[in-house]
């Protein structure tokens, strides 16, 4: 058992007396009660986990909270202050969700690609975007989205 | 929400819309979610202090805010959205003023709630017409009535009454005195035209859209409450097996664990109750299932210990040579096979596959004082509020099924088994208890979509001409899961795309054989009409290669003369659907269109370089004519990419078109997880897939490069568009394989390298 500080969205915060190998997405979900970020497999293999971790997409599933001590790290709940990053607004206009429930993790995915590459190809949408599963299948939509956040200088 | 009746100046967004509804609804919220609004403005804003409520489906406050129960569950087919713009339409209610609630199971007061069969839309299309448009008649009367004229000078628009003379009403200014009024008579309530629809026939977003982007649409994963404690079960691999031991101080030394629940574990056919098991309880997610892991249980297989599914499927491709069961005959079999000049004969095998939803079956239960209280992402709330009442010794009425938002169902979600589990638990800890399925859970214990074997016989003519169609099919049915004696698909499943056979050849016999189901057998996504309409997809185009003929062509030939087929004639206890054959034909002209739609918008024929195909399949199911045309490009090493997919559906009246396009984009892509990727094998009886990285589904780059959705403008009937898309992709992608390199392929997931 361990006390982690970390910054999440902004906000300092301790997590204290915490299992090290607890993943990162159950202190988000059970511990801190933020529930944006959802759980798809507990094994890294399908993206709706996703939060950022200094900048970088990540699956919280399987990231220890040991390993994160001074670490920022940003949800869905941090990615803007009202729903309007422009992947959020590109989403709404785009009609993206389905069930809705990986889309949170897509959208963190997609905002961590477009603050590496502003402007990124069909092929780089695809490859970045090939981990995270929808099983709404709404892909086209999802690519759709990126595109238009990207034309209207989508890294927010 | 202060109750005072003082106007306050209030910031209409649609953030102060969720704090409203919140305030008003009762119980823990969730999913409490309000269609999207325009910019906020600043206006004065009184407080209502009265609510009209013309039936159970809406209520309009004196303020004229509407809201709308959503009576159905919402796994992303967009119903929450569907039905309640229907009533707002024949209301004339402005959608920004309207609020979506979710209703808890309760049958008497809403009607069937089961969200399953693609039948929300078909069955509540006119009931959710009815009651907008008897409110609407309600609040033309009280303005009729209060200026003192004749209410056919008096019309609903856009949230107000208009006389002829040009002086209005606001719905929320005559909401107390519609309520005083005597509602119109069922055969006396006025609909309106075609014409009038505003959001009928046209694109509406959802709305729970903001919610979901910004992370706060409540699904069953999220629901909480103060003291809720988490539990993972561990289940016996093998389903009506049991544990035979258990290391339940192991799990208890692991910090955050609670407490170690027995479950007993039916035995085989499980039917659709809890597995059974170990149940771990503990103050988190991941002490839980740390927990589960130090149980090490020893289980014993049972009756299914021996389950191999593909030595099964061996067994019944070798069956599927012999004469089966015969449920649907026309012509002389014997003698048009014997007199056939050429007779083509095909082997179709597709694996079990898994629901696998996005969000695992999960579920928060709170027993206490002889109530229990669930809130899940369930499909059918009043099976679910059967279930736990019959596994806890109470009356239904004292359980109450709260439904979240769906993350997925595909039919995984009707089955209440889940939402059982925790209401055991949590009687059996008396904590609120929330359980969660894990990834592999999900995988390695779902009700399984059946493993099939296909077989089907065509007799040819000397002219080519098609004499006799013999088509066998063999799956373990659903009726296997509760019923050992169901050991041969049903009336039901023969019906879905099987026994429904609609071309005019003259001889037509289907069969089916025995196929004892092994694991629980459960409805996937248009259920048996995967296998049926790969069968019959496949050797359609077959046909047409033999044929020397084009595969549209061949359709069109085939189809015969425009005609409705009474199949109930033709078969024992045939399935439309539910719905009489009167009602619901089956139209062959509505077919022949969706063929001609789709051959025309896909640019059907058009030249294409080598390893690239074009391939066509149509299919009727659940009432929704649809025809699919795939494009292929097959790579040297034999990758497949698909450039473009056109459907031309038929579904009558389609309510929101965005959605019914966003559902055939979504079915495609569900369809190729099954063409391309997925396959559930049983090995001692074991699911032998555990995650995502064995048992596959399609991602971005299996994704086609664009899917167009024709929508056939259609004053028919409306009928369901969750199920449709799926069916006919498979065998139009084999068939677009085909044409692209020659080769057939017989068995789902496609092995091309």
């Amino acid at each position: 058992m361990k006390t982690v500080k970390i910054t999440l969205n902004g906000e300092d915060k301790t997590i204290e007396n915490v299992p090290e190998d607890m993943p990162l997405l159950w202190v988000i979900r059970d511990i801190v009660g933020l529930t944006g970020t959802k759980f798809g497999c507990g094994k890294a293999l399908c993206g709706a986990c996703t939060v950022h971790l200094d900048g970088n997409a990540v699956r919280s599933c399987s990231l220890p909270i040991g390993a994160l001590e001074g670490k920022q790290i940003t949800t869905i709940e941090g990615l803007s202050q009202d729903g309007d990053h422009p992947l959020q607004k590109a989403w709404v206009k785009a009609n993206v969700p389905q069930c809705g429930y990986c889309q949170t993790g897509q959208i963190m995915n997609a905002a961590a690609l477009l603050s590496r590459n502003a402007n990124p190809s069909d092929e780089e949408i695809t490859s970045a975007m090939a981990g995270n599963i929808c099983r709404c299948g709404t892909y086209n939509r999802i690519k759709e989205a990126i595109q238009i956040a990207a034309k209207e200088g989508g890294n927010g | 929400m202060k109750k005072t009746n003082k106007s306050t100046v209030t910031k209409i967004d649609r953030r102060d819309f969720i704090k409203i509804g919140s305030v008003s609804t009762t119980g823990l919220l969730l999913g409490m979610h309000v269609a999207c609004s325009p910019k906020p403005v600043e206006e004065v804003r009184p407080e209502p202090t009265f609510d009209f409520y013309p039936n159970v489906y809406l209520n309009i406050n004196d303020v004229g805010d509407i809201k709308i129960i959503a009576h159905r569950s919402e796994m992303g087919q967009g119903v929450r959205t569907g039905l309640p713009l229907i009533i707002a339409d024949e209301l004339e209610a402005d959608w920004s003023r309207v609020s979506i609630e979710q209703a808890p199971g309760d049958e008497a007061k809403y009607g069937n709630q089961n969200t399953d069969g693609s039948f929300t839309i078909r069955m509540f299309y006119m009931p959710m017409r009815r009651a907008g448009a008897m409110a609407r008649m309600l609040l033309e009367q009280a303005a009729a009535n209060q200026w003192q004229v004749d209410v056919s000078e008096c019309k609903a628009k856009n949230h107000e009454v208009v006389h002829s003379s040009g002086k209005k009403l606001g719905f929320g200014e005559l909401a107390k005195a519609a309520a005083e009024l005597e509602a119109p008579k069922e055969e006396d309530i006025k609909l309106k035209d075609k014409s009038e629809f505003k959001m009928i026939g046209k694109a509406t977003p959802i709305v729970d859209l903001q919610d979901i982007v910004q992370g706060t649409a409540g699904f069953g994963m999220d629901a909480k409450m103060p003291g809720m404690k988490i539990a993972v079960v561990a289940r016996c691999p093998v389903a009506g097996g049991k544990a035979k031991s258990h290391n339940a101080e192991a799990a208890m030394a692991v910090p955050g664990v609670l407490q170690v629940v027995e479950l007993n574990s039916p035995d085989f056919p499980t039917a659709f109750n809890p597995l059974g098991g170990i149940a771990v309880v503990a103050e988190n997610t991941w002490a839980a299932m740390k927990g589960r892991e130090a149980l090490a249980v020893e289980w014993e297989g049972g009756i299914n210990a021996g389950y191999d599914s593909e030595q099964f499927l061996g067994e019944l491709s070798t069956n599927i040579k012999k004469q089966g069961t015969v449920r649907r005959e026309q012509g002389n079999l014997k003698q048009t096979f014997n007199g056939a000049s050429e007779v083509i004969e095909a082997t179709y095998k597709l694996p079990h596959l898994s629901h696998a939803s996005m969000e695992p079956p999960c579920a928060l239960a709170h027993f206490e004082d002889g109530k229990c209280e669930v809130w899940a992402p369930s499909q059918h709330p009043q099976w679910a509020k059967g279930a736990v009442a019959g596994a806890l010794g109470l009356e239904p009425t004292d359980v109450t099924v709260n439904v979240t938002l769906l993350g997925g169902g595909f039919g995984r979600k009707s089955k209440p088994d889940f939402i059982v589990e925790a209401a055991q638990i949590s009687k059996e800890t008396g904590q609120p208890i929330k359980l969660i399925w894990t990834r592999e859970d999900d995988v390695q214990h779902d009700f399984y979509h059946a493993c099939s074997i296909q077989h089907v016989r065509v007799a040819l003519g000397e002219d080519k001409k098609v004499m006799g169609w013999n088509h066998r099919s063999s799956f373990p049915s659903i009726g296997g899961t509760s019923n050992k004696d169901a050991d041969e698909p049903s009336a039901g499943e023969i019906s879905l795309g099987m026994v429904d056979f609609p071309y005019d050849i003259g001889t037509i016999c289907c069969e089916t054989h025995k196929a004892p189901a092994q694991a629980r057998i459960g409805w996937l996504r248009s259920v048996a009409n995967i296998q049926h309409a790969y069968g019959v997809g496949s050797m359609l185009d077959e046909i047409a290669h033999a044929r020397a003929m084009d595969p549209v062509e061949n359709l069109l030939d085939l189809l015969g003369p425009d005609r409705l087929i009474k199949f109930d004639e033709l078969v024992d206890n045939f399935q439309n659907y539910g719905e009489p054959l009167a009602e619901f034909p089956a139209n062959t002209a509505r077919l022949r269109n969706v063929i001609k739609t789709v051959a025309e918008k896909s640019n059907w024929g058009k030249a294409l370089p080598s390893r690239k195909g074009q391939g066509i399949c149509a299919h009727r199911s659940f009432l929704t004519y649809v025809a699919c045309v795939v494009e292929v490009e097959v790579g040297d090493n034999g990758k497949i990419t698909i450039p473009e997919v056109h459907y031309a559906v038929d579904c009558g009246v389609a309510v929101n078109t965005d959605r019914v396009k966003s559902q055939f984009e979504g079915g495609c892509v569900f369809a190729l997880s099954g063409a391309l990727r997925s396959s559930i094998s049983f090995k001692e009886g074991k699911v032998e897939q555990s995650n995502f990285h064995d048992y596959e589904l399609a991602r971005m780059n299996d994704a086609p490069g664009k899917i167009h959705v024709h929508i056939i403008d259609s004053d028919e009937k409306p009928t369901g568009v969750g199920e449709p898309p799926v069916p006919p992709v498979a065998p139009a992608l084999c068939n677009a394989i085909f044409a692209a390199t020659g080769k057939r392929v017989r068995e789902l997931p496609i092995k091309l390298a």
